[in-house]
């Protein structure tokens, strides 16, 4: 999926989190035995197309949750109407699991996964 | 679309929005708002294809992982709903409703819309004359379309987020 600057910046997000597990893995205070190698990859939930949501609803919540300009609230919303989902946010996995919830409050179809 | 000369049944006047609804509007509103909240006391997401809708998974497929997010947000999740049909019932006797009053409205009316959507299995080029020889389905897409007018409504009134 294309999605312009968004794509861009996720990339550059994918690439820094691979470069910080590298270069800073996590093992300072664990016990020996249980050292998690989990890489530093972000989170991104995503909000899936369905054939209930107006598509004026979806632009508005996208621009109250998110706090996003109605022009990328509308592109947005236009992806999920066309592609089929579209990326709405990204972070760590806490902020993606409020993203969601928030999501599912206002009654769209949204899910969570890790940006690999 | 093109503006008609009446005034919006629901419109922004200061900071409070005025509702101007006919009287049986409201009422249908009230006993919806009833039905609404018996239906997310009496069913679960488990008994009720319409109220799974409203609790969707936050994976796509990783069962333990939702197991784990239904615990932690389900209950949340549940007390909003319950809390915006709680504000829907007292107020629909209102002329005029504070914001979060109207957001409460609006998430209930896009709720009902969610459960019987789910349950008519509408698409997006779903009409009425889809259900001409279903009666039931019929009043029950009749009561769909009025809630996306509704939907419809409030977001007019609503200022820009």
């Amino acid at each position: 999926m294309t999605l312009g600057k968004d794509a861009m910046s996720e990339q550059v997000r994918r690439v820094e989190g691979a470069t910080r597990s590298k270069v800073a893995p996590v093992e300072v205070g664990r016990p020996v035995g249980e050292e998690v190698h989990e890489p530093d990859f972000p989170w991104i939930v995503i909000v899936w197309n369905d054939p209930i949501n107006l598509m004026v609803y979806v632009t508005w919540v996208f621009q109250k949750l998110f706090g996003y300009p109605r022009e990328k609230a509308e592109r947005l919303m236009w992806d999920v109407h066309t592609k089929g989902k579209a990326v709405v946010s990204s972070g760590p996995k806490e902020k993606a699991e409020s993203d969601v919830a928030r999501l599912h409050a206002y009654g769209l179809w949204a899910t969570m996964q890790q940006d690999r | 679309m093109a503006r008609s000369d009446e005034p919006e049944p629901i419109r922004r006047h200061g900071d409070r929005f005025a509702v101007t609804l006919p009287d049986e509007t409201r009422e249908a509103l009230r006993r919806l708002a009833v039905q609404y909240r018996a239906l997310l006391r009496e069913e679960d997401p488990s008994s009720d294809p319409g109220v799974a809708r409203l609790f969707p998974p936050a994976h796509e497929d990783d069962l333990l992982a939702n197991l784990e997010y239904e615990r932690v947000a389900h209950d949340g999740l549940l007390a909003g709903r319950l809390r915006n049909v709680e504000t829907l019932e007292r107020t629909t006797g209102a002329d005029f409703l504070s914001e979060d009053d109207l957001l409460a409205w609006m998430a209930v009316a896009n709720d009902l819309r969610l459960v019987l959507g789910t349950r008519l299995e509408v698409t997006e080029e779903s009409t009425a004359r889809d259900f001409a020889k279903d009666p039931e389905g019929r009043e029950t897409f009749e009561l769909y379309g009025f809630l996306s007018a509704l939907v419809g409504v409030i977001l007019e009134a609503l200022p820009e987020p």
